[in-house]
């Protein structure tokens, strides 16, 4: 009963947000600026929540997220720019794109997962550039991804519901799997593998689980940016938007889903934020001072905003504030 | 058969001029690799601020030999010391915070892309060094020699004597001071050599010194070869040092220098034969295939895991 309750609060809650947002932006006390930096943030939000799954719950250390959200965004770029503007092809496109980034994941994932902590980040780090690579030179393949001068003319879709309704259900997803025996044995993986793996969990599955469908979140978030801007360039998905991303996870502490999407939201405001306070003269500064704000961040709190716990309803309607994300997380990631 | 002779003798010397550019990439390469290798031995760190002490290194030589006027060899030595105190510092306020309460060793991965970002963007603010490109000019002329048909460059001879000059001095430092035995100590077991009364801190302060040092030599040599710079010109490098250490065996001092040596060629033969633009992707093909064959690298020792 209680749980019912909880979740037909829950379920308003996100329902009334939903019309909250809507309503402001169509009244237009959020203007079309700040309105477009509401959808980036939770189009990262989206990706960043996929990084979460792969590296905050199953402990695998990925730096070339950026690579899955580029290889979604060109897939359905391509997409919609080929076979048109319509909703159905746009539809496809997201499918696709977030279908070619997981069906990549797959295949990369499988040699490369065997790789542990640091050396695991490195190889998607190098497949990151490799990515980048051939992005910067994809008008040889096809004159339409644009290469280094970057995909021009994909139709504007993306609007406010479908990045809203895009991040509350890519959450959903990962929470949902979390607390699933699904989950459980990806924590296991995190936490100890070997031990894990003594226990009778088939390992290579569930980190393969996991990598899959955070890079399809990836490439799912890949294909609304796509369509949000309606111009894709290659350097949108180098090796230091995947640092982004990884910031992200870890700022809003590892294992804590709250934890990512405040902190990908609230990052990306910031840096906005700084853009519109800073003197002119003082612009330059915006990235020294976004810089130093981590930094401080990091060292006062390292073990992340949240720290692996959850702002959850439970805290408001009352109950025990139980918590079955638990533990540090770093003896297996320790273990080079 | 006479034909494909032909063609050997007349690419031989291509060839090896290649090899020997390939040798001066990789000798650079080499240079900020230790520094790397050096900082993960002992803290399991991947210092991604790495590349822009490079990057700062780069600009005080320059500067040096520039505006200050100083012979080229005092540049060199001005923008070690200069980097080498930038490394304790950032040790200093960055990192060692972190240590002290026991945080996770990411909380200091994101710390260093902070103090990278940091670098870089300040670095840029037209007070310090200014956002645009510089052009390098050099201090002494480009001359060329012939040997056999091989043309070799003033500048390629300068890196190679100094690299190997400054790995022999590191080589002297790690194995034969008493500070290199700390070193070696606190890298094998931190817990232990603090308990033998080792000042683990101060140990990890002098191994950032000593890793800046060497990329601020590895900058001056950078820009003199390639002669532009400008403040982000050190990712790029510092991301293929770091791979090449990996590449060798993070770790690994001679790990290091063979990952840096493989990584230069690599990356100068890609470009010569095959095309410039897919280099880096090629490059990194290799790393991702060697982990694959070799999961801790060419000569990183993968031991059994503990349980």
């Amino acid at each position: 009963m209680a749980q019912m309750s909880r979740r037909l609060v829950a379920a308003v809650s996100v329902v009334g947000l939903y019309i909250l947002l809507e309503l402001l932006r169509r009244t237009g006390v959020i203007g079309a600026y700040w309105a477009q930096v509401m959808d980036l943030s939770l189009i990262i939000t989206i990706s960043a929540v996929g990084l979460s799954l792969i590296y905050g719950f199953a402990g695998q250390f990925s730096l070339g997220h950026a690579a899955f959200y580029g290889i979604g965004a060109y897939t359905a770029g391509l997409i919609t720019k080929t076979l048109g503007g319509e909703i159905h092809w746009y539809v496809v496109a997201l499918a696709a794109g977030a279908g070619a980034a997981s069906l990549v994941a797959f295949l990369i994932g499988l040699p490369i997962l065997r790789l542990r902590s640091d050396y695991l980040g490195i190889a998607t780090l190098g497949f990151g550039f490799i990515v980048k690579v051939l992005l910067d030179n994809s008008d040889k393949i096809s004159p339409t991804l644009g290469g280094a001068r970057g995909m021009l003319g994909i139709p504007q879709m993306t609007t406010f519901p479908w990045v809203f309704w895009g991040a509350v259900l890519a959450v959903l997803l990962v929470r949902n799997l979390v607390h699933s025996s699904y989950g459980r044995a990806c924590l296991s993986v995190r936490e100890d593998e070997i031990a894990a793996d003594i226990m009778g969990i088939h390992t290579t599955r569930f980190k393969t689980l996991a990598f899959v469908l955070g890079c399809g979140l990836a490439g799912l978030a890949g294909g609304l940016y796509a369509h949000l801007y309606s111009y894709l360039h290659p350097q949108s998905f180098d090796f230091l938007r995947s640092l982004d991303v990884l910031l992200i996870v870890v700022l809003g502490g590892l294992g804590s889903l709250t934890g990512t999407v405040v902190t990908a939201i609230g990052l990306v405001f910031l840096q906005e934020w700084l853009r519109g306070i800073l003197p002119r003269d003082y612009l330059d500064w915006r990235i020294v001072i976004y810089a130093i704000i981590l930094i401080v961040l990091m060292i006062r709190r390292p073990q992340g905003l949240m720290g692996g716990r959850e702002w959850s309803l439970r805290i408001l309607v009352g109950g025990d504030p139980a918590q079955i994300v638990t533990g540090k997380g770093e003896k297996g990631r320790a273990s080079a | 058969m006479g034909d494909l002779l032909e063609s050997i003798r007349n690419g031989l010397p291509l060839l090896l001029e290649q090899v020997l550019n390939g040798l001066q990439l990789g000798f650079v390469y080499a240079l900020i690799a230790l520094g790397y290798t050096m900082v993960y031995s002992i803290i399991k760190l991947i210092n991604f601020a790495h590349g822009d002490i490079f990057m700062v290194g780069a600009f005080l030589g320059v500067f040096g030999f520039t505006y200050w006027h100083l012979p080229w060899p005092a540049a060199i030595l001005v923008a070690m010391a200069g980097c080498a105190l930038l490394g304790v510092l950032i040790e200093r306020i960055a990192y060692r915070p972190l240590r002290a309460k026991g945080a996770p060793r990411i909380a200091a991965l994101i710390t260093a892309i902070g103090v990278s970002l940091f670098i870089e963007y300040f670095s840029s603010l037209k007070f310090v060094f200014g956002p645009n490109y510089r052009v390098v000019e050099r201090p002494f002329g480009d001359f060329r020699w012939s040997l056999g048909g091989v043309g070799i460059s003033s500048i390629q001879l300068l890196v190679i004597a100094v690299v190997l000059g400054l790995l022999l001095a590191l080589q002297y430092v790690v194995y034969r001071t008493r500070i290199g035995k700390a070193m070696r100590a606190v890298a094998f077991d931190m817990d232990a050599a603090r308990l033998m009364g080792i000042d683990v801190d101060k140990v990890i302060a002098y191994t950032f010194a000593i890793g800046s040092a060497l990329a601020a030599a590895a900058g001056v040599l950078y820009a003199l070869a390639y002669p532009q710079i400008h403040p982000f010109m050190g990712i790029m490098p510092g991301l293929k040092a770091f791979t090449a250490a990996v590449l060798g065996g993070i770790g690994n001092i001679p790990g290091a220098v063979l990952g840096a040596l493989i990584m230069g060629q690599v990356e100068v033969m890609t470009a010569a034969y095959i095309s410039s633009e897919f280099r880096d992707a090629i490059a990194f093909s290799l790393l991702i295939l060697v982990l694959l064959v070799r999961p801790a690298g060419l000569l990183g020792k993968a031991g059994p895991e503990k349980v």
